[in-house]
């Protein structure tokens, strides 16, 4: 959950405000919701952390005309962790059904005007604090940032959408902008990392100058070029 | 309600059934009801170490499946009375381990003893997490060399995640590090690491060092816990690992390399 800054909350209880997030989304091909939890099931135990809780829209678009239910899919896919949040590309029967079962109508390729719905601010990024050392053999995974205040061991593995803050000693591997976002940076006290990464690209520890080994730093990515500055 | 305390390291070979003789015969020593249960299903040391070997009749396995009694698998030492050993069976594996059958057993112990330790087996597989799902205490023991504090670091992963108290979520594993086979003399030369590196790494607290001694192993062969050789400074280390488990506050020793004659008398 997101905290508010208390100055704000004392002033005004809430604000609305427009902001973009980026959602997976699922095209549904054909209405068997057990095939689709077949296919599901396969893809999330390739990544379980990635899809764990992760808010889903559903392409209904391609779906041939008929009768078929849209609840039955939707408990399928959240006995899979998933939380189906919208549809899209529905038609009349179904974008009604939707309405009943609490999820979001989008308009072809942007939201409908009217106030969001509540799940979809659930899934705002926050950060992740991590106050225990992380160690080897461990993975974390934030949504948003990742805050580790410890140190981070040989063999665990840091894994962030957004930016990655370790005030330890970071030992381990630390991969930020998980899912693409190139503005990204790890930042940390003590730069002993076996891999660090940013939107896919990524440096060994052997090809990071050793002046900088030991030392406070932090790693952004300009262009293709992922750089290592002292801080 | 006993304490349960695992021995455990993750590496093989770093020390762990000797200290959990010595520890387990430490706390008898101070006065404690102690038993020590050998995990390692199939590799049974502990009773060599303990030099009760010849009188194994029942193990652990045993009780486990209903076919003895936990006091006739016991096996109660015969230099000190509050002290006993439940063996491991050497012609099973580790899959005769049960989650809810360690669970009893150790309930029952926790009913006579004090203090109940688990000798762990090497690795993060089913004997050493059954070792430790269900202890309050874990003594983590390292050597000072890269590949034993990695093995260290990985199960104070486990320790935090994969226990009864993790689960529960009812309070933590309280971690403890016991370093073994530290030689200041290597260390300062360069070919160890230090207490310092290791620390570094691990990030818990320091229970006792134990410097490299050849008294470890004469005492493993004669099957008497190290910590009874209270000349040795192995055994002496040992002592005062116990007593700072016991909230008795003692200085390192050992640690330093020490000087050769001509440093001593001139000083240096």
């Amino acid at each position: 959950m997101a905290t508010r800054p208390s100055s704000i909350s004392r002033v005004q209880a809430c604000e609305l405000k427009g902001a973009g997030f980026t959602f997976t989304v699922l095209k549904v091909f054909d209405a068997d919701p057990e095939r689709i939890a077949r296919q599901v099931t396969r893809r999330i135990q390739q990544a379980p952390d990635f899809f764990k809780g992760a808010p889903i829209v559903l392409d209904l678009q391609a779906v041939p005309e008929g009768d078929w239910d849209l609840s039955a899919l939707v408990e399928r896919l959240r006995a899979l962790d998933l939380v189906p949040v919208a549809v899209r590309g529905a038609d009349g029967a179904h974008e009604q059904q939707a309405r009943t079962l609490a999820l979001g109508v989008l308009a072809e390729g942007r939201p409908a005007a009217g106030e969001p719905r509540p799940t979809v601010v659930e899934a705002t990024p926050t950060t992740r604090l991590v106050t225990e050392p992380v160690r080897s053999g461990q993975q974390i995974y934030a949504k948003g940032d990742l805050v580790v205040v410890g140190p981070v061991s040989h063999g665990a593995e840091l894994l962030a959408e957004g930016s990655i803050h370790v005030y330890g000693a970071l030992r381990g591997r630390a991969l930020a902008g998980l899912r693409g976002d190139r503005s990204a940076r790890i930042f940390c006290r003590v730069l002993e990392a076996e891999l660090i990464s940013v939107a896919g690209y990524y440096r060994l520890a052997e090809d990071v100058e050793p002046a900088l080994r030991g030392q406070g730093a932090q790693i952004y990515l300009d262009g293709e070029n992922l750089h290592v500055l002292p801080l | 309600m006993a304490r349960i305390i695992v021995v455990t390291s993750g590496k093989g070979g770093v020390g762990k059934t000797t200290t959990s003789a010595a520890f387990g015969t430490g706390l008898a020593l101070r006065g404690f009801k102690t038993a020590i249960v050998d995990f390692d299903v199939g590799l049974r040391n502990l009773d060599l170490i303990m030099g009760c070997e010849r009188r194994v009749v029942y193990d652990f396995v045993n009780v486990i499946q209903g076919e003895a009694t936990i006091g006739q698998a016991l096996i109660r030492d015969k230099r000190l009375p509050n002290l006993a050993v439940l063996a491991a069976s050497q012609t099973r594996d580790k899959d005769a381990l049960t989650q809810e059958g360690v669970g009893r057993v150790l309930d029952d112990l926790s009913r006579e003893f004090d203090y109940v330790l688990c000798d762990s087996p090497a690795g993060i597989e089913k004997g050493a997490h059954l070792a430790m799902y269900f202890a309050d205490d874990a003594i983590v023991v390292t050597n000072p060399e890269v590949s034993s504090v990695r093995d260290s670091d990985r199960v104070l992963g486990l320790l935090a995640s994969k226990t009864r108290h993790a689960e529960r979520q009812d309070g933590k594993v309280n971690e403890h590090l016991i370093i073994t086979r530290y030689a200041p003399k290597r260390v300062s030369k360069g070919e160890m690491l230090s207490l310092q590196d290791v620390q570094d790494i691990l990030s818990i607290p320091l229970l006792g060092v134990i410097p490299e001694s050849p008294t470890v192993l004469q005492c493993s062969n004669a099957g008497t816990p190290v910590i009874l050789e209270d000349k040795s400074e192995a055994g002496q280390a040992y002592g005062d690992t116990v007593a700072r488990y016991l909230g008795e506050s003692r200085p390192l020793r050992f640690v330093e390399e020490e000087k050769g004659f001509l440093r001593r008398l001139f000083g240096g």
